[in-house]
């Protein structure tokens, strides 16, 4: 099983990316749950989710405390002490934001690294400041669970061909180290 | 299942999918966090031609639940659903359902009960009315959801029960739970649900009566004992309606509790709602470190199961109840103030409260619990509670 948390600011579509990605896995004949976290509901505010990807049913139903994978929306959640929490060594990080490797402060025990101008992307492919779908691309690069070809095809169902466009950048664009 | 499609659906669709499947004639209710998308998916079933059913706005819960009663006194099949205050506000005709004993389902997100001023998870709603006459039956997962608005159905509209039943679901962790669904075919709801039909109609413009006269004492003690023979009965109507489940969709969810790996266990977690899910897999880590621990899914808080309860503790060391509920008069959890009454008085027992107002119950604490129970680290009928830093 991986376990997934996702970090972001209520307006960003976390909610609705992470329900792209369940639809697609569980179309794909696999299992994949969601639990959002609700906080205060209102545009700007952190927001988080868990994530969990299986090929059997997924019985947990809590919170995601040892994630394999962070997926972070937005740059300005760094500094957040929450936003690291129990991360696993070894696990993944992928982060929406403008700068370089050089320039963002991440724990050393991540093995891999996947930088994307997730919001640019979004501004100039939809002209909207939602990064979602742009993440979304940056999450098939790197996590083989989820199959690209299909959640391309649940991005479009979803959000429309524009989102796919700016997913595709994403999965070009992205940095991985 | 082959005629179900599966879908990535949330609690609140799938309680919608559920309702849907039953073909309700009237849909009534208010909007209330974390129930509302219930009421949205419906309406919007209905705008769509979806589904051929009447929905009533209305101003407020005490309305939906009075709007609901007249159309199954009418002979209609009806569904609402709500949460917390709103069931708190539903109280009075809520009670009334149940002693009129008109069936119907409804469906119940819980969520803790203000105050402190509160939206999110709790069973603190459902457990305030477990002394209203309904049949209460708690779930798991999102599949359980859909699959017990059907079976509950069935279940009221027998002619040996007519009660009104809740499907109660824990609000966010299931209501906003996305996860995989088997939603079955149409027609397969409605082989499942053939013969079953709402209460014969009580109110008819055509036939003039009155309903619900004043009522002397005399009388309306054997209406409370039919009330609650017709509840003891349902024990065993519920496993009735779920062998009936299992023939028409090949899958099936037991009667009143569900024993998880019990046969040879030496201690005994009680489980109700989502939680369950969690314990499960605590349960098989315990197991894998040598400690011989069952899980007890108590899914029919009313009527209680007893006997089973008494059963599958019988001969154990030691037991747990694990509550997102408190009991104000027993200084422990609901469930546990409740299995205490029918365990058997050798074993000693604890209770454990969590997840109150929305905080999560982990797979860490519920394993830490088991651990305790294990070890014997507790003092019998001491309350433990799950805290979250502040």
């Amino acid at each position: 099983m991986k376990e997934i948390r996702m970090h972001g600011r209520g307006g960003q579509g976390v909610v609705k990316s992470a329900q792209v990605i369940v639809q697609t896995v569980v179309g794909d004949h696999k299992y994949a749950h969601f639990i959002p976290f609700f906080g205060v509901e209102r545009k700007g505010s952190p927001v988080y989710g868990f994530l969990r990807l299986d090929d059997q049913d997924i019985r947990l139903k809590c919170q995601v405390y040892e994630p394999d994978i962070l997926m972070i929306f937005d740059d300005t959640l760094l500094s957040l002490p929450q936003t690291f929490d129990g991360f696993k060594a070894g696990g993944t990080i992928i982060l929406n934001t403008c700068v370089n490797r050089q320039a963002v402060k991440l724990p050393t025990t991540a093995r891999r690294v996947a930088l994307v101008d997730a919001t640019g992307l979004a501004l100039s492919r939809l002209g909207r400041n939602i990064p979602n779908t742009a993440m979304l691309g940056a999450f098939a690069k790197v996590c083989d669970q989820v199959n690209w070809e299909s959640l391309k095809k649940q991005i479009a169902a979803s959000f429309g061909e524009k989102n796919v466009e700016a997913a595709q950048a994403a999965y070009e664009a992205v940095a991985v180290s | 299942m082959s005629s179900a499609s599966i879908k990535a659906v949330s609690g609140n669709t799938a309680a919608a999918l559920g309702a849907a499947l039953c073909r309700p004639d009237l849909i009534a209710a208010y909007p209330i966090t974390p129930q509302s998308s219930v009421i949205e998916y419906l309406a919007g079933m209905i705008a769509n031609g979806q589904l051929d059913s009447t929905m009533i706005q209305v101003e407020s819960e005490h309305s939906a639940m009075s709007v609901v009663q007249g159309a199954a006194a009418a002979g209609g099949r009806v569904f609402t659903a709500t949460s917390a205050q709103g069931l708190a506000l539903m109280y009075e005709p809520y009670f009334r359902m149940s002693t009129l004993r008109l069936p119907m389902v409804m469906a119940v997100a819980c969520r803790e009960m203000t105050s402190p001023e509160t939206i999110w998870s709790g069973q603190q709603d459902a457990m305030s009315v477990r002394e209203a006459g309904w049949i209460q039956i708690h779930v798991e997962n999102n599949q359980e959801i859909l699959d017990m608005l059907l079976q509950g159905c069935r279940l009221s509209e027998d002619r040996e029960i007519l009660l009104p039943v809740n499907v109660c679901y824990d609000g966010f962790f299931l209501s906003h739970l996305y996860e995989r669904v088997a939603i079955p075919a149409a027609e397969k709801a409605d082989e499942y649900l053939s013969g079953s039909a709402p209460q014969d109609p009580m109110l008819d413009p055509q036939d003039l009566r009155s309903l619900d006269p004043l009522t002397p004492g005399n009388i309306l003690i054997k209406y409370r004992q039919n009330h609650l023979a017709a509840l003891q009965k349902t024990l065993n109507k519920l496993e009735e309606v779920d062998t009936r489940f299992q023939q028409v969709f090949g899958h099936s969810w037991g009667g009143a509790v569900e024993e998880y790996r019990c046969q040879d266990a030496d201690y005994i977690l009680l489980t109700i709602g989502s939680m369950t899910g969690t314990a499960r897999v605590a349960v098989d880590l315990a197991r894998e470190r040598g400690l011989k621990v069952g899980l007890l899914k108590v899914r029919c808080m009313r009527p209680f199961p007893a006997e089973k309860i008494a059963a599958a503790l019988a001969g154990k060391k030691a037991w747990a109840a694990a509550d997102r509920s408190v009991s104000f008069g027993w200084n422990s959890g609901s469930l546990y103030s409740e299995a205490l009454a029918c365990a058997p008085k050798a074993a000693p027992h604890f209770s454990i409260i969590g997840g109150l107002g929305g905080t999560d119950i982990s797979l860490g604490e519920l394993s830490q619990m088991i651990d305790r129970l294990g070890a014997g680290q507790f003092s019998d009928g001491e309350t433990l509670w799950l805290e979250k830093k502040i």
